[in-house]
């Protein structure tokens, strides 16, 4: 990617990129991990383990995608800063 | 189940469904714009919607009617094995995070109002183009059908969908009208007027899941005795159970992963989200959206109350409408079943638009007519719905249900076969247009012969979804198989193709296309498709 120095490109992949991608991933492996979660024990309020734990992963996935979100908006202008130099 | 009409809850029913008819009709007045023969405007609303009327839009058009009886109605059925739908839609979130902004860029920056009209630009071949258009409307009119289905548990519930001995007219004419205004309305209003109706289905549906899962557990005495009362129905039954088993987690896991990798390969959730004014709409989206996963699981697990509250009803569809009624007070029950109706005509208006859509650019304008106007588009895209429409209904009131439900079933496993094509295409242009059409084809047979040989206790064929994966020996989502085999056609065929350098056709995009924003140059607020 770094053939012409006149496009003074910072690399593709950059830690913060990572971490986005992480939180973007993150859900697949706990969710398609089903053997992690089949379980009943320990119930919340009487609700199955494998019901609520599902649940809850609604919010972590969303908190996760929120993050990445906001990295990736700084990542997104921290570039144009970069390019409009 | 009653056999009386239940008055007031057919009083409050009615009266939701006088109000979003009115709605509706008005709808086509709202955020009016100078040019409303163009298909961009009817097909797309303009293409103006901000967060939270996409937010309404979206979640309106993928949690539909059916969604709210059938997930129940499976939990009820089997336990555990239906919450599957729940890492389901949370598993597609991070995924239209990541390629839904760049097909809103690139069908910006060209005017594309569909997926087959980006397939098209992008890999220059009208072969692959109809093959994507294709799938898109046979997977979507079954889905159309099944809104019906949903109308019809509800309307079966209040005592107005009549018994087996009325006369067929009387027993269907509810429906019949529901569907007539829903027709008209989407045919003057376009996409604006389930825009505008998913506030008011979803406002009721947020109210009565959050009345229920309070009010229906404290009669039933918690949820200990809830899930108790259901574990018992499944040890005594032998089907189902709380947990999955061991045996099912493979299916558990592929059916999430498939169903979140073919929702947004439907035509109407693409129509949604490209209706939305810009780039970051859809982002945020992602972050406001899994609101519904929550509320889908929650609803989900009405499935156990009904199971506790002792519902007895032999067609599982009927569970949840049957538990409102039991439950609730008429007028609340009411509400219930307004929520429930009016859930089903939003969906189905936007799905019918999406075919509609596809039809008129990717078949008519591509194969038909290539010199049609702006006008004659959106004239023949506003008939087209209509007829799909039709067709969902006469497919409802004179086959069996069962038939809807198998064909939405393999619907799913058919759409997913265009994932190679759209979202391989978002990111690459390595893969060779007609190594991607043969993948298509390969999967697609592959799915549909896979789910002809799958019988259940009731049915010889198409009895579900999931069988033996070749090469593993785990039962796992047929849907999914078919995705992996088409993948390795399509790239094994890309290399052959690459190597003996068969015709690439022509990419009418380029790679700044796939990051444009609205107010970059060349991204037009408002496209008149190109001609």
């Amino acid at each position: 990617m770094s053939q012409a120095p006149e496009v003074s490109r910072e690399p593709v992949v950059t830690p913060v990129r990572v971490v986005i991608a992480l939180c973007l991933i993150a859900p697949f492996v706990a969710m398609l991990w089903v053997g992690s979660y089949a379980k009943a024990d320990p119930a919340f309020i009487g609700i199955p383990f494998f019901y609520w734990y599902q649940m809850a992963w609604v919010l972590i996935s969303t908190a996760l995608t929120m993050i990445a979100y906001q990295l990736w908006q700084r990542d997104q202008r921290a570039r144009k800063a970069g390019g409009a130099k | 189940m009653n056999d009386g009409v239940n008055g007031v809850a057919l009083a409050v029913f009615i009266f939701f469904f006088l109000a979003v008819t009115v709605m509706g009709f008005l709808a086509a007045r709202w955020r009016k714009a100078e040019n409303e023969h163009s298909l961009d405007e009817w097909g797309l609303g303009g293409r103006s919607f901000g967060t939270w009327v996409t937010w309404f839009l979206l979640g309106g058009d993928l949690y539909t009617a059916y969604t709210f009886v059938a997930v129940p109605a499976a939990i009820y059925a089997a336990g555990a094995a239906g919450f599957f739908a729940v890492p389901y839609t949370i598993l597609v979130y991070p995924l239209i995070f990541t390629f839904l902004p760049r097909l809103w860029s690139v069908s910006h920056k060209h005017g594309y109002v569909t997926t087959s009209d980006f397939v098209r630009g992008r890999f220059g071949s009208k072969g692959l183009s109809l093959a994507v258009a294709v799938t898109g409307i046979l997977a979507t009119m079954p889905y159309i059908a099944l809104q019906l289905v949903g109308i019809q548990a509800v309307l079966d519930v209040m005592g107005v969908g009549g018994g087996e001995n009325t006369n067929w007219f009387i027993k269907d004419l509810p429906l019949l009208i529901a569907f007539g205004v829903l027709a008209a309305y989407t045919y003057s209003s376009g996409l604006r007027a389930p825009a505008l109706i998913a506030f008011v289905k979803d406002t009721l549906i947020y109210l009565v899941i959050a009345v229920a899962i309070i009010y229906i557990p404290i009669k039933l005495g918690g949820f200990d005795e809830i899930f108790a009362d259901a574990g018992e129905k499944f040890t005594t039954t032998g089907v189902g159970g709380l947990i999955p088993a061991e045996a099912g987690q493979w299916t558990y896991a592929t059916l999430a992963l498939g169903s979140a990798l073919a929702l947004f390969m439907y035509p109407h959730s693409i129509t949604a989200t490209l209706s939305s004014k810009s780039r970051d709409v859809i982002r945020r989206n992602t972050t406001i959206l899994p609101l519904y996963s929550l509320m889908l699981g929650l609803l989900a697990l009405l499935g156990f109350m009904a199971i506790a509250a002792g519902v007895k009803v032999e067609n599982g569809q009927l569970a949840i409408p049957q538990l409102f009624e039991n439950m609730f007070p008429d007028w609340f029950a009411g509400v219930a079943f307004a929520a429930i109706g009016i859930g089903a005509l939003v969906p189905a208006a936007i799905m019918s638009i999406a075919a509609a859509n596809l039809f008129t650019r990717n078949i008519y304008k591509d194969f038909i007519k290539p010199d049609a106007t702006p006008a004659q588009e959106t004239k023949v895209s506003k008939l087209v719905s209509l007829l799909v429409k039709v067709g969902a209904l006469v497919f409802v009131l004179t086959m069996d249900k069962t038939v809807a439900i198998n064909f939405q079933l393999l619907g799913g496993i058919w759409i997913l076969q265009t994932f190679p094509a759209l979202v391989g295409g978002l990111f690459t242009r390595w893969f060779h247009r007609w190594a991607l059409l043969a993948g298509w084809a390969v999967g697609m047979i592959y799915g549909t012969v896979a789910a002809y040989g799958v019988a259940s206790p009731t049915q010889k064929h198409f009895g579900g979804s999931s069988k033996e994966i070749p090469g593993i020996g785990e039962i796992g989502y047929i849907g999914l198989t078919a995705f992996v085999l088409n993948l390795l056609v399509t790239v094994v065929l890309t290399f052959v193709l690459k190597a003996a350098k068969a015709p690439e056709g022509v990419d009418e995009t380029s790679p700044e296309d796939y990051t444009a924003d609205a107010g970059d140059p060349g991204v037009q607020k408002d496209l008149t498709p190109v001609h």
